[in-house]
């Protein structure tokens, strides 16, 4: 067995086992935990048009932060656009979807991916030292926030190598490749990239618990 | 003593006009990313070799390596040279057969001792010596008695340079290539199922001109070679690149000549000279004849999965498998739901 078949066999699977159970695991865990007593008195009923509300609004900054987030903000924009586009939208990746879910859709040209996947490149590493330089953003960041981005951005270049056959040769790349994914695949549900399925999920939530308490959301 | 006629002699003799010998020369020196300023010296060392002795042995093949090299559509330079060596053992093309074939070999060992070439194709079964033998003889024991006294060996085509089909999984004959049994000479592999009759005489040529082994990969092919893949080289990458690709073997984008990769082309990861030097004497490769790049010249490419199995598809294992995890994440979501809540009460409770 060479690098690429273990890549593509034993750790994907190994890989694809641990993000199915971790991600069920705290998706299951918060939903069952329930909501601790709230004895004050409702000011609203704080139901589904509450959740629904919040999740749109914190999709764009609030008015008195939008001039001192204005950067991050577009930076994490063209991040998160960009890794949707390199990841969903590249067609050898969407061969791979198909393969697991039996779904296809179009994709875009390589070369307008490779230009996507530089530009979100350069927005991640612009929120990492903005993240490393920035006095209050260093006090409360950890472990988790910067070994996040790393397995974030390293399937991201060991993919933008592949096309210039940098370093390594195609078959090498294709599993180094592989592998930082399944590296990525691991480690989502139990850090905070478990963000990406449960962003919904926490917005909504706060957006019902601020709603009955009367605060402006 | 016996006149060996050199190479040279042999081609002027067949015919072979010094134009078309000379323009030989310069595509072998092209192929072998050689200078112009070499092609006289190839030239020279051809045409003044004495006809190396060459023994040829077969084992668990198909026979379709040697014929890539003498089926082709017309008899070419790269041909001719190939009869020019001195083929003292090939059981599928010489007239001896039986203990007359192994006189011949034993004597070609003899008199060139340490200077002869000895080409394999086919695997050698080590489950059991009787799964193949050449007149009693096991193929392993041929092999290493052979190769005693060569210069080099050459294992043409997957199955001796990897094991091929005999070593396909679950491999009944317990298949192994020549490089897993040669360790004291040079082995160098020219795989393909079959490998392209004029990389064959191209490696002989080089041996013959520099008296070395060309420059060989980490599976020990020549890196003149077998150094860029197909898709590196394919004539349809650009609609690899625009994203165009066929989506079956009948639809418009087959017709309009875009990427094989959606029907499984395994150009990417597949290093051979197919798309430059191509087939029947440069008239096109399997590639440009409308079917996918099965990978003949990578090792276990029969045991890599579908052939119309595109490269980018995972094996994410059994359906059954995920729902276990799926299952288990459950399991431990209900657990940990259950402890925070009794968490929740106890601090509850106190406060």
């Amino acid at each position: 067995m060479d690098l690429l078949e273990f890549a593509r066999g034993p750790a994907l699977q190994v890989a694809v086992y641990i993000l199915v159970a971790g991600t069920i695991w705290r998706i299951v865990g918060i939903v069952l935990l329930g909501k601790k007593p709230d004895f004050s008195e409702a000011r609203s009923s704080g139901g589904l048009g509450a959740a629904l509300k919040v999740i749109w609004t914190r999709a764009f900054t609030a008015a008195p932060f939008k001039k001192a987030t204005l950067y991050p903000k577009i930076m994490a924009y063209v991040m998160h656009i960009g890794l949707f586009a390199t990841i969903f939208l590249f067609t050898p990746h969407i061969m791979f979807f198909e393969g697991w879910t039996g779904f296809d859709w179009p994709g875009l040209p390589n070369s307008v991916i490779f230009f996507i996947g530089v530009a979100t490149l350069v927005s991640g590493f612009a929120l990492i030292i903005r993240r490393m330089t920035s006095p209050v953003l260093k006090l409360i960041s950890n472990f988790d926030d910067y070994f996040s981005w790393f397995v974030t951005m390293l399937p991201l270049i060991t993919g933008l190598l592949i096309p210039v056959r940098a370093l390594f040769r195609y078959e090498d790349l294709l599993a180094i490749h592989i592998l930082s994914v399944a590296l990525l695949l691991i480690w989502l549900p139990f850090g905070k990239l478990g963000h990406t399925f449960l962003v919904f999920i926490t917005r909504g939530t706060t957006g019902m618990v601020f709603e009955r308490r009367g605060a402006k959301t | 003593m016996k006149h060996r006629p050199t190479v040279g002699e042999i081609l002027q003799a067949k015919g072979v006009s010094r134009r078309g010998f000379l323009k030989y020369c310069a595509t072998t020196a092209s192929l072998l990313a050689l200078p112009p300023s070499m092609i006289p010296r190839i030239a020279e060392a051809i045409e003044n070799a004495r006809r190396p002795s060459v023994i040829w042995l077969s084992f668990q093949e198909c026979t379709g390596c040697t014929e890539s090299l003498t089926r082709s559509a017309s008899p070419t330079v790269e041909g001719l040279i190939f009869d020019a060596i001195s083929l003292d053992y090939h059981h599928t093309l010489q007239a001896a057969s039986g203990e007359q074939a192994e006189a011949a070999r034993h004597a070609a060992m003899e008199e060139n001792d340490g200077s002869y070439l000895v080409l394999v194709d086919g695997s050698i079964p080590m489950a059991n010596p009787g799964y193949s033998t050449i007149a009693g003889i096991s193929n392993y024991d041929m092999l290493m008695d052979t190769v005693k006294g060569a210069a080099a060996v050459v294992a043409i085509g997957s199955c001796a340079a990897f094991g091929g089909l005999p070593g396909a999984d679950p491999n009944p004959t317990g298949a192994v290539a020549v490089q897993d049994l040669v360790t004291d000479k040079p082995v160098i592999n020219v795989p393909g199922c079959p490998p392209i009759g004029m990389v064959m005489t191209a490696v002989l040529t080089q041996f013959l001109t520099f008296g070395k082994i060309p420059d060989l990969d980490k599976h020990g092919r020549p890196l003149a070679f077998f150094g860029n893949t197909i898709h590196d080289r394919c004539y349809r990458r650009p609609f690899y690149e625009q994203g165009k690709f066929a989506e079956s073997f009948d639809d418009k984008g087959a017709k309009a000549g875009w990427c094989l990769y959606k029907l499984g082309c395994k150009g990417p990861t597949t290093y051979n000279a197919c798309a430059t030097v191509k087939w029947n004497g440069g008239t096109s490769f399997p590639i440009e004849s409308g079917h996918p790049c099965l990978g003949c010249s990578e090792p276990r490419f029969w045991d890599k999965g579908g052939f119309y199995e595109p490269l980018s598809t995972g094996k994410f294992g059994s359906g059954a498998k995920v729902a276990g995890a799926a299952a288990a994440g459950v399991a431990l979501g209900v657990v940990a739901a259950a402890a925070g809540r009794h968490r929740q009460a106890k601090y509850t409770e106190e406060a």
